[in-house]
């Protein structure tokens, strides 16, 4: 019989991550379809609160290791943690959560199980009595089913994809791992979170609505004149009543590095795209963004994308958005922030 | 820390603005003309390459780029990478791309890394992009990083700065549109950036020649990789079947659009 086990660390609070309730949905839907059978891995400070609220009673057997060391987000903790439950758990399948912390540390290892990994997994099928996982290639341009014979496999989902599960928690008897804490764990020392200076937090990733913002804001506008002051306080304006979450195109985040007419608050971690962020919302909203290739990748996962450009052709208008509104953003932005505030 | 090396693990990508149609190639799928497609430096390996150079002038230190690809799509992407910062080109010559598996990669970098003459790994520090344009799985740095014995692992790194004792700050990007503050007490460590805080390098034919010197040998030296995992089976690939019927809009008054967008924002 198959073996599932999910590994996660816990929140500095020890309440699970929401991603980890998604990778433990993830490996219940598994679960069923191979009838096998799932353990889990927590580690962190204290996990006993984790462990006790899984949402099922669907997991047979968990193990944890615990201390201080493995609070913070480190490689060399996490791996040395997640390493020592694996090998304790034996599982051939192993599934992480979407996490940057879980995402930075599970293919070293698998590397040291002599496993293998696949991360940003969106879909499990059974196909001739094989499991099959679906990931996007190419930065969201190419959808790949691909199977592996090796195991251990670890399987890191895709964010949103799964459900947490949200039963009765049938509290697993757990295994305590004890792992050494030598020098080579901690020659690194987690300082803290630094969040964006200046305005306040733009990047919203719960928001229902993604606000794009393109390069158009800040050019010459058809009666010739650069407005980028107004377009940043439209913006701001409309982020603070909608409570979306702000995504921008390259080229306007270039725009700031280079010194030119620019939105004080747009930072390079706002980008959407190729070399930026795939967010993943409900709706997304485009404004004064042309819509080209490497920027619309960035657009896999928001469902439903609307998009105000002046341009009757531009790159959304080719099965790229649900409805493109051929108008001036500055006035129709400013007639939405007017609406909102009314209400 | 004086003379710390860096060495920095760049794939080469097709240009993003190209049409990419996925095919089956024998066992295992590739992309329709794939040899015909310009391809670019991988994006973020790029941002880590001028991270380097600039890290590099402060140490003394060298800086070593290891590639695996396609002989003479290397040769092309080269050309131009060439002219921006000075560096030593370790190349191994192999179909590399989206569906290579990224351990077959990883072993075959780490194995270009150990081949660097008198490389002092602990006075090194390995960087790369943090995901690839092709795979995007986050995941060859890090079993690079195993595979060498580095266990000080950075991830979606934009900052880097060296004290003078050796140690560095490094923030990575983290959830949220935040970054996580860590600070590591020196080499050897794996740094997989993100997009930095260094804009592309200008041209500089100078530089280009230098380095044109070293590299043409060592792409003519470039061993094939072995990056064969029968282990691996791709069932399918796919291009997105969904294309919108985009619904143009024109005509109608900025008001109407407005309460449009509002009535559509406040839909469930
Ligand atoms: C290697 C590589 C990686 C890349 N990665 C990314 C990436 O991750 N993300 C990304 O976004 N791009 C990326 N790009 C760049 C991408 O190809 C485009 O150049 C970029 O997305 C264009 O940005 P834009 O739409 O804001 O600007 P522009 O192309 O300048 O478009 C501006 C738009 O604004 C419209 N406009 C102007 N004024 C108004 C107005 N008043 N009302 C309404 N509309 C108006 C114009 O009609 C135009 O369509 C990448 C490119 C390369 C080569």
């Amino acid at each position: 019989m198959s073996k599932i086990l999910v590994v996660t660390p816990v929140e500095s609070d020890g309440t699970l991550p929401q991603a980890a309730g998604e990778a433990l949905g993830a490996a219940i839907t598994l679960k069923e379809m191979l009838e096998a059978e799932l353990c889990i891995g927590i580690w962190g400070q204290d996990v006993d609160m984790a462990i006790e609220n899984l949402g099922t009673d669907a997991v047979s057997s968990g193990f944890k290791v615990e201390g201080e060391a493995f609070t913070v987000s480190r490689y060399a903790s996490d791996a040395a943690a997640c390493e020592a439950i694996c090998r304790q758990a034996k599982a051939d399948i192993v599934i992480t959560p979407d996490s940057v912390r879980t995402n930075r540390t599970i293919a070293g290892v698998a590397f040291r199980l002599n496993g293998v990994s696949d991360t940003h997994i969106t879909e499990f099928k059974i196909e001739n009595g094989d499991l099959v996982v679906s990931r996007w290639h190419y930065r969201q341009r190419i959808l790949a089913h691909l199977k592996r014979s090796q195991r251990p496999w670890f399987i890191s989902i895709e964010s949103g994809v799964f459900i947490p599960p949200q039963g009765d928690s049938k509290v697993p008897s757990t295994e305590a791992l004890s792992v050494d804490v030598n020098d080579a764990l901690t020659r690194t020392t987690v300082k803290g979170i630094e969040t964006p200076a200046g305005d306040e937090q733009t990047i919203r990733p719960d928001a229902e609505l993604l606000f794009v913002a393109g390069a158009g804001w800040t050019k010459k506008q058809p009666d010739g004149e650069v407005k980028a002051a107004q377009a940043a306080d439209i913006i701001l304006e409309f982020l603070k009543e909608s409570k979306s979450s702000l995504g921008s195109t390259k080229s306007l985040v270039d725009l700031s590095s280079e010194g030119a007419a620019v939105l004080p608050f747009m930072t390079q971690l706002n980008q959407v795209g190729q070399t930026g962020s795939t967010p993943r919302h409900d709706k997304g909203l485009a404004t004064c963004c042309h819509g080209e290739e490497p920027h619309v990748v960035g657009w896999r996962f928001v469902n439903e994308r609307r998009v105000i450009n002046l341009d009757p052709n531009c790159g959304w208008a080719h099965g790229k958005a649900d409805v493109l509104y051929v108008a001036d953003a500055f006035t129709v932005m400013q007639k939405v922030n007017e609406l909102l505030g009314n209400q | 820390m004086t003379n710390l090396n860096v060495v920095v693990c760049a794939g080469i990508v097709p240009d993003p603005l190209q049409t990419l149609d996925p095919v089956q190639t024998g066992e295992k799928p590739g992309l329709r003309n794939e040899m015909m497609l310009p391809h670019v430096l991988d994006p973020w390996a790029g941002h880590a390459l001028y991270e380097a150079a600039e890290l590099v002038k402060e140490t003394g230190g060298k800086l070593y780029v290891v590639s695996i690809g396609p002989k003479a799509k290397l040769q092309q992407v080269m050309m131009t990478i060439a002219q921006k910062v000075p560096f030593q080109l370790i190349a191994a010559d192999a179909a590399a791309g989206g569906f290579s598996d990224s351990k077959q990669i990883a072993v075959q970098l780490a194995e270009l890394v150990k081949q660097i003459d008198g490389l002092d790994l602990s006075n090194t520090l390995l960087f790369g992009g943090w995901e690839s344009a092709s795979r995007g799985a986050g995941t060859t740095l890090q079993m690079v990083g195993e595979i060498l014995g580095v266990t000080d692992q950075f991830q979606g790194v934009d900052k880097i700065s060296l004290n003078d004792d050796g140690s560095f700050k490094v923030l990575e990007r983290i959830e949220g549109g935040k970054h996580l503050h860590s600070s590591c007490s020196g080499a050897p460590a794996v740094l997989g950036w993100a997009t930095g805080y260094l804009p592309e390098p200008p041209n500089n034919p100078q530089i280009g020649m230098t380095n044109m010197r070293t590299i043409m040998p060592a792409l003519q030296q470039a061993k094939p990789a072995d990056l064969e995992n029968p282990e691996l089976t791709f069932t399918a690939v796919e291009l997105p079947k969904q294309k919108r019927d985009t619904k143009i809009v024109k005509d109608i008054s900025a008001d109407e659009i407005a309460q449009e967008i509002i009535d559509w924002i406040k839909s469930k």
